[in-house]
């Protein structure tokens, strides 16, 4: 069972039923649940999208784009349905915030989707857990039976005349799955490879339908925007980034866990004061912000960094996923880079060629250079490799696996030529050796 | 493909609860082909593997060719076409998990049980495969037993977690 931990400067708002058995729909129901959705049904969609963007809540997926703005650009009139998609295919490496809203609050991922229906006009909503989260769709099975039983899903949610139906969906490992087109293609039974944008979900989404697709930490968290106000969310946070999010600090840290802290919160003081500093009295060496596919951050580049979208992506990264992984000083950036790319290279869906044969690519470079055997010219070829992979793919994989590799050649480019002419890797203890 | 005279429930070769599953699940979504992902998973829990004959039953309930099933199926990677152990041992070595000792779990297990990635035991009884994050890097290292997680591990429990799966299985067959 995922342990839960807790920092005095945490502000509770999204985890704040978590470890107080609100996966029971009576005990949600004691702690204020499904009140949102009452007072959302009665305003009407107009005023729950002007709340939403009044909020500034901003997708906890990783683009970071407006929530209230995304729902906005779903026609108010269409002949084909419209969709509702929590999209909860967590495989971000470094992100596991996802898990603990499943585990612990399953009726606000409910509660969130009713109210994403309500705002665009949707009858359907689905709730989408990666394959190996099966304990936790189990969770979230039970709820929505439980919610049905109740009469908050079904033919009149509320006693109200409104319908709205939550179908869950599991997948069966792919991180692609978790790119918003490729999601809908898994949905459909099908491949999970990315659709060609435009036309963009908001209008041709799910079996053709305008559809809006959410991470499940946004779900989650609306509702609570509407109990609180969006006035008074938005001010948790820096202008622009509402509210706070679920930081997930792992790697090495004395205390790593799930923390929700408000937006903007010092990237040096999460790492130092949070999660105890780094584990064993060593030295930082460099941090990744926001999930794997975020390029990496050096210890005097956080020193004043806020995690917010806009201050993250100033400073040359970005927030991502929320999931911080920290790296001490006895780490080999190579390798870390190498097991960064191997889990692009598999992951890779094979539909664009310069993510397909660019992540195979730069695989095989990686791998060899960390074993060894590498050239000069091969650190360069790693940048060339990764800055033509760049904005070239349907979706974002390619750049996901672009951005941290030039970070990591970039930044640590002194670290890169110690492995050269045949010197051992000053850290690991796994070189593989090089099949290429 | 030939027009079926017999129904999907009299020629299932899942069990009674399992056939009711699938016929719910087809049933549950707008289109019917929106089922073949969890079908596929479920029919693989129980079978242990996507043989030639779980692609045809699953073809046949959805309505599609075996090739179009083959064609999807081999997208996943939780999706497999050859048995694996009882107890699936899928270790994370992700870089979160890599952090703090994956590998070092990993080689533990390939120790004790002396078999190496996507490996088998002799007796049927424990698979093992180094996987991809599966969503658990705050509580590193983890690994996944079938559905179960383990999480925030060290090397000398790798012989108390086999022991507890092998105990758990003699139970289930002193109970049957």
């Amino acid at each position: 069972m995922p342990r839960l931990v807790s920092h005095p400067d945490e502000v509770k708002i999204v985890t704040r039923r978590f470890g107080q058995g609100a996966a029971n729909i009576d005990r949600y129901l004691e702690l204020g649940g499904y009140e949102a959705a009452k007072k959302c049904l009665a305003r009407g969609p107009e005023w729950v999208i002007t709340e939403m963007k009044a909020s500034n809540l901003r997708g906890r997926g990783g683009a970071g784009f407006s929530t209230g703005m995304k729902w906005s650009f779903v026609p108010k009139q269409s002949a084909k349905p419209k969709y509702v998609l929590v999209n909860g295919d967590e495989s971000e490496p470094g992100t596991c915030k996802d898990h603990l809203i499943f585990l612990h609050d399953p009726h606000a991922v409910i509660e969130g989707t009713i109210i994403a229906g309500v705002a665009i006009g949707a009858k359907t909503g689905f709730i989408y857990l990666r394959g190996e989260y099966r304990y936790l769709l189990e969770i979230m099975e039970k709820a929505v039976a439980d919610a049905y039983g109740r009469g908050f899903l079904g033919k009149n949610i509320f006693g109200s005349d409104t319908e709205f139906q939550i179908i869950t969906q599991s997948g069966a490992g792919a991180y692609e799955v978790g790119e918003e087109s490729a999601l809908m293609e898994s949905l459909e039974g099908k491949r999970g490879v990315p659709r060609i944008k435009p036309p963009f979900p908001a209008v041709v989404g799910l079996y053709g339908g305008p559809t809006i697709i959410n991470n499940a930490e946004t779900i989650a968290t609306v509702p609570h925007v509407i109990t609180m106000g969006a006035e008074a969310y938005s001010a948790v946070g820096t202008p622009r980034n509402g509210g706070t999010r679920l930081f997930g600090l792992s790697g090495h840290v004395e205390r790593p866990g799930v923390y929700e802290l408000p937006m903007g919160y010092n990237l040096k003081k999460m790492i130092y004061d949070v999660g105890g500093g780094i584990r064993g009295g060593r030295k930082l060496k460099a941090v990744v912000p926001g999930g794997s596919s975020t390029p990496v951050l050096l210890p005097e580049e956080i020193e004043n960094l806020g995690m917010d979208f806009d201050q993250v992506g100033k400073a040359g990264s970005m927030l991502g996923s929320g999931g911080v992984v920290v790296i001490d000083d006895q780490t080999c950036i190579v390798e870390f880079a190498l097991r960064t790319i191997s889990f692009y290279q598999h992951e890779s869906c094979g539909w664009c060629i310069p993510c397909r044969e660019g992540t195979d690519w730069l695989k095989k470079s990686l791998t060899r250079f960390h074993a060894g055997f590498g050239v000069a010219a091969d650190i360069d070829n790693i940048q060339y490799l990764a800055e033509n992979m760049m904005g070239r793919t349907f979706c974002p994989l390619g750049d996901a696996a672009a951005m941290p590799t030039l970070g990591f050649v970039k930044k640590f480019r002194k670290e890169f030529e110690d492995h050269l002419n045949g010197k051992p890797c000053p850290f690991a203890e796994h070189v593989e050796l090089a099949v290429v | 493909m030939s027009p079926k005279e017999t129904s999907a429930e009299t020629m299932t070769l899942f069990s009674p609860r399992l056939a009711a599953r699938l016929d719910a699940l087809v049933g549950k979504y707008p289109v019917r082909r929106s089922a073949l992902v969890p079908m596929l998973l479920y029919a693989q829990d129980e079978v242990g593997y996507l043989s030639d004959s779980v692609i045809a039953e699953v073809a046949h309930r959805i309505g599609i060719s075996e090739l179009d099933v083959r064609n999807v199926a081999t997208y996943y990677s939780m999706l497999r076409f050859k048995p694996a152990g009882q107890y699936n041992i899928q270790v994370c070595t992700n870089i979160s998990c890599m952090l703090r000792g994956a590998y070092d779990l990993y080689e533990r297990f390939q120790e004790e049980l002396g078999i190496g990635h996507k490996g088998v035991t002799a007796d049927g009884v424990f698979s093992l495969e180094e996987v991809e994050c599966i969503g658990a890097c705050c509580w590193a290292p983890a690994i996944q037993v079938n559905y179960d997680f383990h999480d925030d591990l060290t090397p000398d429990q790798v012989p108390g977690i086999l022991g507890q799966y092998r105990n758990h299985l003699q139970n289930e067959e002193k109970n049957a």
